[in-house]
């Protein structure tokens, strides 16, 4: 069977020798290696489980009275959409295990997205010829919050329409333009006309994926052209790669960790609760929820906008940058600035333009791995500071003052955390080099 | 081993097509040991991996077992965990795993070079190449504007004039979620109430109103606000105007000690507002006053609203300033 498979491709395709190569593509071993890969697991979870919400959700918010399953909410009026939500969690057998599999699968991918990127930064993978790649993944993140902003907006539940409300002020606090772009987006004042929630579900299940899809895919192509980095080794070197082969080693483990990614996931959308939307309601634009949080990934952002003292900036009665602008537009985008320009300020400073197929371990490099720790710190800072009233709930502390701490310590802990990291990077290294001299001194012989 | 492995290569290919893939002294794939134990286990795998898929399909059919959700997500997640695991046995015991070296590919000087010249050779009949660059910029361009003209029907993009409106003018009554109106009477001190304009359409952000009283002798409102508050009573947009979050919070002090004045908060980023001294910000990112409705109590102690707001609601944009609220 399998040769006449073989055959029957090959007479068709000619693809012979590019499988075989395929088949015997090498992977250098490491565990930090698979955070990519179950990024991308998590990634096709998410699209299947998505195709089958799609055949049950209505993007439309056409008022309706809810006459369904669920007690609580019958006779409120409500928009399609969250009715054909509710619909999904309550009515529709299974549909409760797919939607919350999708929301944990979500938020698993930018997890996941996320921890890559700093193993790929600390590492140093994003150096040449790697560093389109890293520009890609980058591409890829930002593409992931919108998708999962996107994905819990379309519900229109009273969670995403607060949320919206914050993208659209955001939206509109840009410069000069922001209150146009807002009405463009929007076709009208927030709440916007009927056509919103076309645009946004298109924008879910269609644009977004696919954008994605496509940049995965070139992400891939790029990464196989190159070879993947590796730890120095024995025989790894810069010029020569050293792991084993996809085809009969890898594609087990892989198939493996596919599995497992997907089998965490339905564990969690089927044993943890997350977003029960049924509980929070449908949205008006005249009601809030106290305590209301987005899922984790915003969290920086939300921190920002709390963080932010109260000022606009204005020139007399015009205003040039009303404040969610800082927390909700400019720090976001100096993120992604600093992420996207850092292999080339490296290299700048550095003034090593090499290839660099072998990876640092994080001491290596002092400076890179202390900035990062120090600007990670900073996000992660800012980020805590958007939990400060679930402490105060918690916890019982005052929500001013802890956030008065936290503008104080999101510039000092970074500045700290530099300090550290360059110290304890250094004193490794010259660790190592007086293990090397104690063993050269042991194997004199005497 | 490099060499090796080339000679191995150059072997294979030389052979014909005909011939049994597994040769011993030719393979490809080194050989091992067979391991019944892994074999075993990953049998056992695979059975608990149809166990859990069958329970799977049981459950989903069977309408009378609790907790649907649950065990349809303990039943899936654990078949495809034992697949997993079957998977993870399969490549480290029962497959040989090999340690195979590769070239890192570097730069191709010669090909890089065939491309320049490639595209070098055949500009060589253009004689203003400059000029035909502009212009076929210029087209681009052109173009590029030409079909994204069609995505400004997508809203009023130009004309943002509309933020400025509100539903509120002299005379509106304010009502409750019921669509009853107000009376003065109706407003205790203490707590506050959501209030809409009377026979308008609530889902915009001028309409919602947080009304809260007061006890006169609170008030520092501005000079110019005098009469605003009837008995005390004050009305304020329940729009944020940082975020447009609606302002679900009411602080009104259990402990003067430490939060001092009745406030109105926003849940979304704590934006707190000074309702004595006419929604001046006295905490949180919020850069304007909450904007107040001007009040007013009928004949019937009914009420009313007397102008409309003291600024624009709602999140702040470039033109907040420059007009206030309008019919």
């Amino acid at each position: 069977v399998i040769r006449r498979t073989v055959r029957f491709l090959d007479e068709r395709s000619g693809g012979a020798p590019f499988f075989r190569k395929a088949l015997r593509y090498v992977f250098p071993d490491h565990w930090s290696f698979l955070l990519g890969e179950v990024a991308l697991y998590s990634f096709i979870v998410l699209v299947a489980t998505g195709i089958y919400l799609t055949l049950f959700f209505k993007p439309s918010l056409a008022p309706i009275h809810y006459h369904g399953d669920y007690l609580p909410l019958r006779g409120r009026e409500m928009s399609e959409a969250y009715q054909s939500t509710v619909n999904i969690s309550l009515s529709v057998k299974a549909g409760l295990l797919i939607r919350q599999t999708h929301h944990w699968a979500a938020d698993v991918f930018v997890a996941a997205i996320v921890v890559h990127l700093l193993r790929i930064f600390f590492t140093g993978a994003f150096r040449k010829p790697r560093d389109l790649t890293y520009y890609i993944g980058l591409l890829m993140l930002i593409l992931a919050l919108l998708e999962g902003y996107a994905g819990y907006s379309i519900v229109d539940d009273l969670l995403s329409g607060m949320g919206l409300a914050i993208g659209y002020s955001v939206l509109m606090s840009i410069p000069f333009v922001g209150a146009n772009l807002a009405q463009l987006i929007w076709n009208g004042p927030y709440p916007g006309g009927q056509d919103f929630e076309s645009r946004l579900y298109i924008a879910h299940v269609l644009i977004l994926p696919v954008l994605i899809g496509g940049l995965i895919a070139l992400h891939l192509t790029l990464v196989a052209a190159r070879h993947h980095t590796q730890f120095i080794g024995p025989r790894a070197t810069e010029k020569k790669v050293v792991g084993m082969p996809t085809f009969p080693a890898y594609a087990p483990r892989s198939l493996g960790l596919a599995l497992a990614v997907a089998a965490v996931l339905f564990l969690m959308g089927g044993l943890i609760q997350i977003n029960p939307i049924w509980q929070w309601g449908p949205y008006h634009i005249a009601q809030a929820t106290n305590g209301a949080q987005p899922d984790w990934y915003l969290g920086w952002l939300i921190g920002a906008l709390r963080l932010i003292p109260s000022f606009d900036v204005t020139i007399g009665n015009y205003t040039l940058v009303p404040n969610p602008f800082w927390g909700g537009a400019g720090f976001p985008l100096f993120v992604f600035l600093v992420l996207f320009v850092w292999p080339w300020l490296e290299r700048r400073v550095t003034g090593d333009y090499a290839f660099h197929n072998l990876l640092d371990r994080p001491r290596d490099a002092p400076w890179r791995t202390a900035i990062g720790v120090a600007f990670f710190t900073w996000i992660f800072i800012v980020f805590l500071a958007g939990a400060a009233d679930r402490m105060f709930v918690l916890f019982g502390l005052s929500y001013q003052a802890q956030i008065w701490a936290f503008r104080i310590l999101v510039w000092v802990l970074p500045v700290v955390a530099l300090i550290i990291t360059k110290r304890v990077c250094e004193e490794l290294l010259r660790g190592e080099v007086v293990e090397v001299r104690r063993k050269l001194v042991e194997a004199e012989p005497a | 081993v490099k060499r090796w492995l080339i000679a191995l290569l150059v072997l294979l290919l030389g052979r014909g097509r005909r011939k049994p893939l597994v040769d011993e002294g030719e393979r490809i794939v080194p050989p091992g040991a067979a391991d019944r134990g892994a074999e075993n286990v990953v049998l056992l795998l695979f059975g608990g991996a149809t166990v859990c898929a069958v329970a799977f399909v049981v459950i989903y059919a069977w309408d009378a077992i609790p907790n649907q959700t649950q065990f349809l997500g303990l039943a899936l997640g654990l078949a495809l965990a034992f697949i997993s695991a079957a998977s993870v046995v399969i490549g480290k015991r029962l497959v040989v795993t090999e340690e195979l070296e590769e070239e890192y590919g570097t730069t191709n000087p010669d090909d890089e070079e065939a491309l320049n010249q490639l595209v070098e050779e055949s500009g060589s009949r253009f004689t203003r190449k400059k000029l035909l660059l502009l212009a076929g910029a210029g087209a681009g361009t052109a173009l590029g504007a030409a079909l994204i003209t069609p995505a400004v029907s997508l809203g009023p993009v130009f004309d943002v004039s509309s933020l400025y409106r509100t539903p509120w003018r002299r005379g509106v009554r304010l009502v409750d979620e019921l669509g009853n109106v107000f009376t003065a009477d109706d407003i205790e001190e203490g707590t506050f109430y959501s209030a809409y304009p009377e026979h308008a359409d609530r889902e915009q952000m001028g309409a919602p109103l947080v009304v809260v009283r007061l006890e006169p002798a609170e008030l520092q409102l501005p000079d110019d606000r005098h009469g605003w508050a009837p008995e005390g009573i004050l009305a304020y947009s329940k729009i944020c105007t940082h975020a447009g979050c609606a302002i679900a919070l009411y602080r009104k002090p259990t402990f003067p000690a430490v939060e001092p004045e009745p406030a109105l908060v926003c849940p979304c980023h704590y934006s707190t507002f000074n309702v004595a001294t006419g929604g001046q910000v006295i905490f949180g990112p919020a850069g304007r006053s909450l904007p107040q409705l001007p009040l007013e109590i009928s004949a019937g102690g009914e009420l009313r609203a007397a102008g409309n707001f003291s600024g624009a609601v709602g999140p702040s944009w470039w033109g907040v300033r420059n007009h206030g609220a309008r019919p």
